[in-house]
């Protein structure tokens, strides 16, 4: 269960507002944010990952990761995090970015092997293209067998053919490993496709009535 | 024949000073690349300052708190028996002052030019402050890396005002290349002269050519990806 009432100022492109969300979620849950741009999507993400400070508090399966007395910080929480531009580390090859985050060998190699790009693993990554980068990145997100796995617009710079790929790795992954995973995307057809769960975000809330269960 | 010793105390004044300023000014620098702290301008003005003083006016200052009359020269004098003035080691902390901002400012760019999320990812997958610097971003900003050292020994080879204030012209000890040079032309010694500048301007050259060209070479290595 992960139970979650954060609140945050925030002074972005729409002036200022505050981030007020307050939800609970089973594990393994699958769900995907939505709303309009500026709306506190990407921030909401940042600051479960602990990016970001807000007030108020995080329990995720038990364990307090966020109250009044504790702040769990960004290396102890168990979060795989997927950024929109890869953020890969670009002196390291495809497998080096999966071990500087776990030195696990056999699991980094079965990672690369469902993402179906096992054959580039000594490649530099600043060699790959768009897709295949987004594809290391997800893996490298999962190297800790994450409680949590935040996706921030995932497919947003892919092409519509590695959209509805990804989407598959995605659903894949997420029903292998069980992980609970909040996905921020703008396409309601890929919310269609994996979410449990849609919420929607408008100025800085999740809408009491825009929880839906598909 | 050529005197080549205000050379080697050139050259080992600049080792050193790069070798000492690298490990204190990483840390800083990668600091100031981090942080929204309000002392930051602050600490950027402090930094840059040897850029924009007089070398004579930071060597006057530093000659009056590394005199044994001052406080702290005082304090090193009685508790470590250290005095640094007209000493190697007074030229060595002088130029580690004058060379700072050398190091510091194309290390902080090369940091602020990362991207931030790259910078979260490792902290992401679990790593320090201490690890992501050292694993994650120093590997990644090396044409800043490589600018900041080139140009913090040249600068130092170069120094004249604050050697000579802070250590005078002690020949083996805190005799520099450009010193040499100096009293070269105040005895008229012109040949002498041309040659110690010749060599000068010819490494000064070398070395911004060899910074340069590295950093071509690694553009166009990211334009082909």
């Amino acid at each position: 269960m992960i139970e979650l009432s954060l609140e945050k100022k925030l002074f972005g492109s729409r002036g200022a507002m505050t981030l007020k969300m307050s939800a609970t979620l089973k594990r393994g849950t699958f769900v995907v944010i939505m709303g309009e741009s500026g709306a506190g999507k990407s921030t909401l993400l940042r600051t479960i990952a602990g990016l970001e400070s807000a007030k108020g508090s995080l329990v995720v399966h038990g364990e307090v990761w966020q109250d009044e007395t504790t702040l769990l910080p960004i290396q102890q929480r168990e979060v795989g995090f997927l950024f929109q531009d890869y953020a890969l580390f670009e002196n390291m090859s495809v497998e080096e970015n999966l071990l500087f985050v776990k030195e696990n060998r056999p699991f980094a190699k079965e990672l690369l092997e469902m993402m179906e790009i096992e054959g580039l693993a000594t490649r530099n990554v600043t060699t790959l293209s768009g897709g295949q980068k987004q594809r290391v990145a997800l893996a490298r997100a999962l190297m800790r067998r994450p409680k949590l796995l935040l996706l921030d617009e995932p497919f947003s710079s892919l092409d519509p053919r590695m959209r509805k790929k990804l989407t598959q790795k995605i659903k894949a992954i997420h029903t292998h490993f069980g992980t609970t995973t909040l996905m921020v995307s703008h396409d309601v057809s890929e919310a269609k496709a994996l979410a449990d769960e849609v919420w929607f975000v408008q100025e800085g809330e999740i809408c009491p009535s825009g929880i839906e269960v598909l | 024949m050529i005197d080549l010793q205000p050379f080697v105390v050139s050259f080992k004044l600049a080792g050193l000073t790069t070798a000492i300023l690298f490990f204190v000014a990483l840390p800083f620098a990668w600091w100031l690349s981090q942080t929204e702290s309000r002392s930051k301008p602050l600490l950027e003005a402090l930094t840059a300052l040897p850029i924009v003083l007089p070398p004579s006016v930071l060597g006057f200052y530093l000659l009056v708190t590394l005199s044994p009359q001052s406080a702290f020269g005082g304090w090193l004098s009685e508790t470590f028996g250290v005095e640094l003035v007209f000493t190697f080691w007074g030229v060595l902390v002088a130029s580690c002052f004058y060379s700072f901002p050398f190091m510091v400012q194309p290390l902080q760019n090369g940091f602020e030019s990362l991207n931030r999320h790259m910078i979260e990812a490792s902290y992401l997958a679990g790593k320090s402050r201490l690890e992501t610097l050292w694993y994650v971003a120093l590997p990644n900003i090396t044409p800043s890396l490589l600018t900041a050292l080139m140009i913090t020994f040249a600068h130092t080879v170069g120094e004249f005002g604050v050697v000579l204030m802070v250590g005078g012209s002690i020949p083996g000890e805190t005799k520099v290349a450009s010193v040499a040079i100096y009293e070269m032309v105040e005895m008229m010694d012109y040949t002498q002269a041309h040659i110690y500048a010749g060599l000068m301007l010819g490494m000064s050259f070398m070395v911004l050519f060899g910074v340069y060209f590295f950093n071509h070479r690694q553009k166009q290595k990211v334009r082909k990806h």
